[in-house]
């Protein structure tokens, strides 16, 4: 593509374009969660629609995360197209039952009656010392329920592709921002486009070791990837960009290829996205190992506030890099 | 009075009593084939709270919406419900309503315009909310009523919603059916005003306290709240005091109430008052009474039947509907 078919947006630019685009689109699409009016919402990535489309579509609720994931719920049920926001994903506990209860089960209860279209965005995930209740990863809780789909995007070009295909959804989809993504910069074209759910990207192609991630770890891991390169060793990474349902031949395929595989997560070891995908490659490639698959991802340890706490806790480039040494020998 | 009022009050009176009836031989069936084991799962009957589910029903039209509860076959009745399909998803057969997926506490018709009953507690109540959200909206002139019970009154999201609901002025009528018991533990004991209905007073909301056991009661304080909500003044409470005969699910140890608690309450019987008064008034007489009463049962009968000889769901099916296609 020309480079003048191009733009050069942030994250949240082009969440913002991509709910701008949505709306213009259908009229049936509208907004509703804390601050996202005339504040552009906690990260500005509702900043000017409260201008463009007023405040019958953006629509700025009390403090109150259960009624509006129900309200959403309702809505959706009903006719409508909502975009609910949920300011971080550790608030997403407040609202659990509706979310878990009803969103995801609502279709499936009733015989199939409704659709639900119905996006809920929140950010996840690190940022610098915002301690315990600010920064988890929880996309494994909500990967394990039947009836929600999740998606992580770690670029403009998938953010803005993505949000649009979840928006135009018929079930309920859970879009896990980042916080240290927003700010980030990348080329997303002029045009129109949309990046279908569900489908893994290979962002780098390696033959010596597969990284699966997504995500903010999307980019540190195709950083680690470059350092590697340069010591000899070929990585390839793959971006899920779709958690659930999850993209496992994309997977499968590389990891037959390259006979080793590293899943790099930021949420806790524990029972997370790294032990769900180093079960199913067990079980569907174990003839094509290598080596016992590896995972890197943060400490069962909350958040600490602490900078130098916190940086013990969360994954980072030396623990991919090293299990990556470690796995390539 | 106004003309929706007017006509409320003059309608004939016969199809509140049959609607009844019919909640109430539903009921009383499940409950009889429950103990013979032919339905699994949980139940929970509404024998004593029919009046609610039909006088609050009989004031919208098939064009508006209900959201129910865990205690919803009357609700779904009230609406329109068709008995054989909701007895065959109480069989959990693949010709329920929800096709063996939901069972009692999730019957659902949207066709009819009731999106739900629920299995959590005061789940319903943002999700009717949304419903008039989406009304208002959409310019429909439609309303919502949000069934629930007492004790849904004391869980967080039942404030979130009246708030919002009341902040922007929705077309739902939240229809409280006070029937004294959140499972054993009695309204004293959960709430500190004399009435569930003085809750909406926060949310600066009109509200009535009715009879729960008087059909005709209910009917008129809901046409009136239907009847603001459609002209864009927003939603009302209303807190039906009623009784569940039966008690929380299909378990007859009560040891939470007296047998003259229970008296007191089964001498106000929606049903046998309701009829003493169309008889005294010489609109039906006992005769036509008790053949509504056996028609009734029979219609029932043919339900449970169709029930029994549906057959079951595919179990190669069970992943269906989790998503839409």
């Amino acid at each position: 593509m020309k480079k003048n078919e191009m733009q050069n947006i942030d994250y949240k630019t082009a969440l913002n374009q991509a709910l701008s685009e949505e709306m213009e689109r259908d009229q049936n699409v509208f907004i509703m969660g804390e601050d996202v009016g005339v504040l552009g919402g906690a990260f500005r990535v509702t900043k000017g629609l409260l201008g463009k489309f007023g405040p019958n579509r953006i629509i700025d609720t009390p403090l109150s995360e259960s009624a509006i994931i129900g309200y959403a719920l309702g809505a959706a049920i009903s006719g409508l197209r909502p975009v609910a926001e949920i300011m971080f994903i550790d608030f997403t506990s407040v609202c659990m039952d509706q979310i878990i209860n009803q969103v995801a089960k609502i279709r499936y209860m009733s015989g199939g009656q409704v659709k639900v279209p119905l996006v809920i965005r929140t950010p996840g995930g690190f940022a610098k010392s915002w301690a315990a209740q600010h920064s988890q990863s929880w996309e494994s809780f909500f990967c394990h329920i039947p009836g929600l789909k999740v998606v992580m995007p770690a670029t403009p070009y998938d953010a803005k592709g993505l949000l649009k295909s979840a928006i135009r959804e018929d079930n309920p989809v859970m879009f896990i921002e980042h916080k240290l993504l927003y700010n980030v910069a990348g080329d997303v074209p002029d045009e129109e486009y949309t990046v279908p759910l569900g489908m893994a990207q290979v962002k780098r192609a390696g033959a010596d070791l597969t990284i699966i991630t997504y995500s903010q770890m999307a980019l540190l891991s195709l950083e680690a990837a470059e350092i590697l390169a340069r010591e000899g060793k070929d990585v390839e990474v793959i971006d899920l960009r779709t958690l659930a349902p999850l993209d496992i031949e994309t997977v499968l395929n590389s990891v037959k290829k390259t006979g080793r595989a590293i899943i790099v997560e930021e949420g806790h070891k524990k029972v997370g996205m790294g032990a769900e995908i180093s079960s199913t490659i067990t079980e569907q490639a174990f003839d094509y190992l290598d080596a016992p698959v590896k995972r890197v991802a943060a400490l069962d340890i909350p958040a600490p506030f602490s900078k130098v706490l916190e940086d013990r806790v969360r994954p980072k480039l030396e623990d991919i890099l090293e299990a990556a040494r470690d796995i390539i020998g | 009075m106004d003309e929706e009022l007017k006509m409320g009050s003059d309608r004939e009176l016969l199809p509140y009593l049959k609607e009844m009836i019919k909640i109430r031989c539903f009921e009383e069936k499940i409950l009889e084939i429950y103990s013979q084991g032919q339905i699994a799962g949980m139940c929970h009957v509404c024998i004593g709270q029919e009046a609610a589910a039909a006088g609050a029903c009989a004031a919208i039209t098939g064009n508006d919406f209900i959201v129910s509860t865990h205690r919803g076959h009357g609700h779904l009745l009230a609406k329109g419900g068709d008995p054989r399909t909701m007895m065959a998803e109480l069989f959990g057969k693949a010709t329920g309503c929800c096709k063996g997926r939901g069972g009692s506490m999730h019957v659902i018709d949207v066709s009819l315009g009731h999106l739900g009953a629920n299995g959590i507690v005061g789940a319903g109540i943002p999700m009717a909310c949304g419903v008039a959200l989406s009304i208002k909206y959409r310019n429909s002139g439609q309303v919502v009523l949000s069934f629930f019970g007492d004790g849904a009154t004391n869980q967080g999201v039942f404030h979130e919603s009246l708030n919002m609901a009341a902040l922007w002025s929705l077309p739902v009528i939240f229809v409280c059916e006070n029937n004294h018991y959140a499972v054993s533990t009695n309204i004293s004991k959960a709430c500190p005003t004399p009435d569930v209905a003085d809750k909406a007073d926060g949310y600066g909301m009109a509200k009535t306290v009715v009879d729960g056991m008087d059909v005709l009661a209910v009917h008129e304080a809901v046409c009136k709240a239907v009847q603001n909500a459609r002209k864009g003044k927003g939603p009302a409470f209303i807190e039906c005091k009623t009784y569940n005969f039966q008690g929380h699910g299909t378990s007859n140890d009560r040891p939470y109430r007296t047998q003259e608690e229970e008296n007191k309450w089964r001498q106000k019987c929606p049903i046998k008052n309701f009829k003493e008064r169309l008889i005294k008034d010489k609109l039906i007489t006992d005769d036509e009474y008790q053949k509504i009463v056996t028609e009734t049962a029979a219609m029932l009968d043919e339900a449970v039947k169709f029930a029994q000889e549906s057959p079951w769901p595919d179990p190669a099916s069970a992943g269906q509907y989790v998503f839409c296609e």
